[in-house]
């Protein structure tokens, strides 16, 4: 047994590690390869589960905490450590990961080992950005992980893979570098006003940059790197290129996880280091969000691919995610945390099956298909259950987000509220409406008429995820009861970081005063509508 | 008559130049035996020069020398500096000793030459008076000239050497003439003099003039924008061994020669040439990266990078204070390991009789040699500044300085850039990982000591990228003694 404070490198380290020593296994010996990579990546699940049972959901404070000295003049140190936002984040990524290489099982047969440990590699990555606790080691990370994504994107992608791999690169090359010059800016900052020079976040988080131009930019130069990660309409457009091109695999993740990094950098960099600025510039990152979620909906509706239809499916549910964060409520936050989880479980569970059936028919067009109950009816159903998690049906996970999110939104601007509302309709619209092109109806391509159902490694795939998006529809609180204490914690940082008075937790806690006048008047500083 | 006083000659702090040299000789010597000895052995009393230097300059660390009246400075900076061009030289010498067998003529003189001129780059980094930073530039020039043109048979061979020579010789006498007046401005060419001869009088006309043109020269040694224009030429013609010479020892000699002026002699005048190297280095950085973008020879894109990398590095100068130097002295270390391994893999590969040098014949090359394919794109993301490798920490060394010293700006333009140069490095990426061969692309000739020198550079960049604190914060301590 691993001593407990050296758990969380473990997990992060390990399918580095495991990445490593495949390189010595023969290329060809193909079934080893992806057995072994399996493994590993179920063991690192594993690993990742005492974080969860181990986690007190009543702290606030970092767990599982480490720090080691790496560059102390420059005041670096290995700190890594997890809270209630990252716990779920964590838990999410080690989940994902080996689902992600089961559904590579036959799809990737073209430089397998490469595969594999490229995969294992971008594990590590992502699990490095949730537990780094320093910001220079979470750059490191953040860039970092960038590789061996752009490789899976661009060596095992579809047609046009190679512009969508680069346009990747690229676009969050360009919002991360200016993230770097703001970390940098942040740090001698800090430096000559305590005259501590340090990179650790919970020491930077303590003190707060003079509210004024200069935190302006900082948050600016964050939120860029944060809002193309998200993507946060309109710094969406690499998005449907790199869903649409990338394997299977790769979809998964990047929806499931990489996407994730934008919101969680959002709650874990900006609102806490940023407290003036994110209150500042709150109100026009929820009308992006808002717009988002309009936009990404109306969008979807049209796409005649169903993988560009869930590919755009991720602007509208991450818009949702930033709705709930940037209303900087108790129930916003919960709802974009728990959110960032559903929409990791449902739209990786799509792109799963979106997957498979492109397997079996080498067509991923909407219009290529129809009357599949009769051929593949255990798809068929376990689809439905995805395809309403998705939309947000209660009883599954993507209603408790929705709400939650909703009910936040409604209490800072009941307007906001309700154009955020349509997206949800419009999800009903464009998932049923798909669902119902695929699913439903005659069979009319006499191909169809063949298809084999589920295969047992899909089930084995499938039914976790389905289990996890019902316990989260019924049982929320398992997974909520671990971040609530955070968020908490997180609301009243910023609250008394800014210089801005405003009306304490508890007051807010009783909704909307019979005045009319939302409570968003006090917490943002520009009031909405 | 009284016998002439000699000035007592302090050998010690000069061993690893005299190492290096007296390598030299025996290489020349060697190659005069009336029975030809095998370019094996010639290459290895070379290799054996560059490393007893780097032994020796590692003995000498945090001893400081003066000699020949202090025309000489072998100080922490010089001996840093003399870490980087030794490692330089000695990978070149690795990776050409079956590079030059395929290649080109199977003489010592090769090796001769770049004995001298990693000699004279050793001086230059240590010359402690304008007279001997002249010579020591020289020296290493004059070698480079010929080397460029190696390849005599061929027409960009001797395009390349010819236009290095006749370039590299304006742009001498430009700095000849900058030395003049500032000797004329403050009656000694001695650096520490100078810097007190010229103090509160920053201002002086004979000064400032003779400090512009001292840039000019030293601009065209750095290949800093606007005189660049040799740097792709030169690159391309050369052979690929002496392209790394080039690009990594040449240019980090005189990168050290020019902090070294800059920060003693002419520290009076810090706010005119910082405002000057301002505009130099968003220029050139720029310059560089836009220009690569259209590059389709792989020499000549590292060649348009090389220039970039000198924008990055003048941001440092720029800054200045403790910080500035001591990032570009550790930026050049993770530089010369980078672009060494970089032009090392172009070394290892031909095609058909030729050497490989356009971008397509790189296409699908990760499928035939994975593991080379692996090296140069290791190499690549390094170049781009991509964590964790040493690439990234030479690049954040430098952007914290910039900020350090309020140039955020400058720091700005600096990442804009690192985002626009991955375009172009990953264009090859691309071709190694993404597509596929038309025809018969390059393939890999089996080096045993090409392979090592590429082993050594891949070991180089993950060290300096993972446990970076240690080189780096000796590069800072470095610095300190030019800023007394």
């Amino acid at each position: 047994m691993l001593p407990v404070t050296a758990l969380l490198s473990a997990v992060t380290f390990v399918p580095m590690l495991g990445g490593l020593a495949l390189v010595f296994v023969p290329r060809r010996r193909a079934g080893l390869l992806k057995t072994a990579a399996l493994l590993i990546a179920l063991l690192v699940f594993a690993l990742s589960l005492p974080l969860y049972f181990g986690f007190d959901g009543d702290s606030a404070d970092f767990q599982f905490e480490e720090q080691r000295v790496w560059m102390p003049t420059l005041g670096v140190s290995y700190h890594v450590g997890i809270d209630g936002i990252s716990l779920l984040l964590v838990l999410l990524t080690t989940f994902l990961t080996p689902l992600a290489l089961a559904s590579a099982w036959h799809a990737i047969e073209d430089r397998l080992k490469e595969f594999v440990i490229t995969m294992l590699v971008l594990e590590t990555g992502m699990l490095g950005v949730f537990v780094s606790l320093d910001l220079f080691l979470f750059y490191v990370f953040w860039e970092a992980m960038l590789i061996p994504m752009y490789f899976i994107i661009g060596v095992w992608g579809g047609a046009n893979r190679v512009y969508a791999a680069v346009k990747f690169v690229l676009y969050t090359l360009a919002g991360s570098l200016l993230m770097l010059v703001a970390i940098l800016a942040l740090y001698y900052r800090h430096g000559a006003g305590t005259g501590a020079y340090t990179f650790d976040l919970v020491t930077l988080a303590r003190w707060v940059v003079a509210p004024g131009l200069a935190q302006d930019l900082m948050f600016l130069a964050f939120a860029l790197a944060f809002a193309i990660k998200v993507p946060l309409f309109p710094f969406h457009t690499w998005l449907p290129d790199a869903h649409v091109e990338a394997p299977t695999a790769g979809s998964v993740i990047l929806a499931g996880v990489l996407l994730k990094m934008g919101t969680y950098g959002f709650l874990r960099f900006c609102l806490p280091l940023f407290p003036d600025a994110s209150l500042a510039f709150g109100p026009f990152v929820v009308a992006l969000a808002v717009v988002g979620i309009v936009y990404g909906a109306w969008v979807s509706t049209v796409q005649a691919d169903v993988k560009k239809l869930v590919a755009y499916s991720s602007v509208s549910h991450l818009g949702f995610v930033m709705l709930g964060i940037f209303t900087l409520t108790q129930q916003g936050l919960v709802g974009g945390v728990i959110q960032m989880v559903n929409h990791g479980l449902s739209t990786g569970a799509l792109f799963l099956m979106v997957g498979m059936i492109y397997e079996r028919r080498h067509t991923r067009l909407i219009a290529d298909f129809g009357g599949l109950w009769k051929v593949v009816p255990a798809f068929s159903a376990l689809f439905l259950i995805v395809v309403l998690s998705s939309l947000g049906l209660p009883g599954l996970n993507g209603f408790v987000g929705e709400f939650l999110i909703l009910v936040g939104a409604f209490g800072v601007s009941p307007w906001l509220a309700a154009v955020a509302t349509t997206g949800v309709i419009f999800a009903a619209v464009y998932l049923l409406w798909m669902y119902q092109r695929v699913i439903f109806g005659e069979i009319t391509h006499e191909e169809n008429r063949a298809l084999p159902d589920l295969s047992p490694r899909e089930w084995a795939m499938l039914v976790p995820v389905v289990v996890f998006i019902v316990w989260i529809g019924v049982y929320p609180t398992t997974f909520t009861g671990k971040t609530e204490a955070t968020l908490e914690a997180l609301i009243a940082q910023v609250q008394s970081k800014s210089a801005v008075p405003r009306v304490s937790l508890a007051e807010r806690g009783r909704g909307a005063p019979e005045s009319g006048h939302p409570p968003s008047a006090t917490v943002w500083r520009t009031p909405l509508p | 008559m009284t016998p002439l006083a000699m000035p007592p000659v302090a050998i010690g702090p000069l061993a690893p130049v005299l190492i290096v040299l007296g390598a030299a000789g025996l290489v020349l010597l060697l190659d005069l035996l009336p029975r030809p000895v095998g370019r094996e052995l010639i290459a290895t009393v070379a290799l054996a020069g560059l490393v007893g230097a780097l032994l020796a300059t590692l003995a000498l660390w945090g001893k400081p020398g003066r000699a020949f009246q202090d025309m000489l400075v072998l100080d922490d900076f010089a001996l840093f500096a003399n870490v980087v061009i030794c490692y330089a030289a000695a990978l070149v010498v690795m990776l050409s000793i079956d590079y030059l067998g395929r290649n080109g003529p199977e003489t010592g003189e090769y090796y001769a030459l770049v004995l001298f001129s990693t000699g004279g780059m050793m001086l230059l980094a240590a010359a402690g008076d304008l007279i001997v930073l002249f010579l020591a530039l020289e020296l290493m020039s004059l070698s480079l000239y010929v080397l460029a043109g190696l390849f005599k048979r061929e027409l960009a061979a001797s395009e390349a050497s010819m236009k290095y020579f006749i370039l590299g010789a304006f742009a001498t006498s430009f700095l000849l003439y900058g030395i003049a007046l500032i000797y004329g401005a403050t009656g000694t060419t001695n650096l520490d003099r100078i810097a007190a001869a010229a103090a509160g009088r920053a201002h002086d006309p004979l000064l400032v003039i003779g400090l512009g043109l001292l840039l000019v020269g030293f601009g065209f040694k750095i290949s800093s924008v606007p005189f660049h224009m040799w740097a792709p030429d030169v690159y391309q013609g050369a052979p690929t061994s002496v392209t790394a010479l080039i690009a990594t020892g040449s240019k980090a000699a005189a990168l050290a020669a020019l902090i070294r002026v800059l920060v003693t002699a002419l520290r009076g005048s810090q706010p005119d040439w910082a405002v000057l190297l301002w505009v130099v280095a968003a220029i050139t950085m720029t310059v560089g990266n836009v220009v690569a973008i259209a590059q389709s020879n792989l020499k000549r894109l590292l060649a348009y990078s090389s220039i970039a990398h000198v924008g990055y590095m003048l941001i440092g100068v720029v800054a200045g204070g403790s910080a500035g130097p001591g990032a570009v002295l550790f930026y050049l270390l993770t530089y010369a390991f980078t672009t060494a391994g970089a032009f090392g893999v172009l070394t290892l590969c031909e095609r058909a009789q030729a050497e490989a040098v356009e971008v397509g014949d790189y296409a699908g090359l990760a499928r035939r040699h994975p593991v080379l394919a692996a090296a140069l794109g290791l190499f690549l993301l390094s170049l781009v500044g991509i964590p964790p490798l040493a690439g990234f920490v030479g690049k954040f060394y430098l952007f914290a300085a910039a900020v350090r010293a309020g140039y955020l700006w400058l720091a700005v333009i600096g990442v804009v850039n690192s985002a626009l140069a991955a375009y172009y490095y990953l264009r090859v990426v691309v071709f190694m990982y993404m597509r596929e061969p038309e025809g018969a692309g390059a393939r890999l000739v089996p080096s045993f000591a090409g392979g090592l020198a590429l082993a050594i550079a891949l070991i180089g960049i993950v060290l300096l990228g993972v446990i970076p604190a240690p080189f780096a914060d000796l590069a800072q301590a470095a610095v300190a003694p030019l800023l007394r």
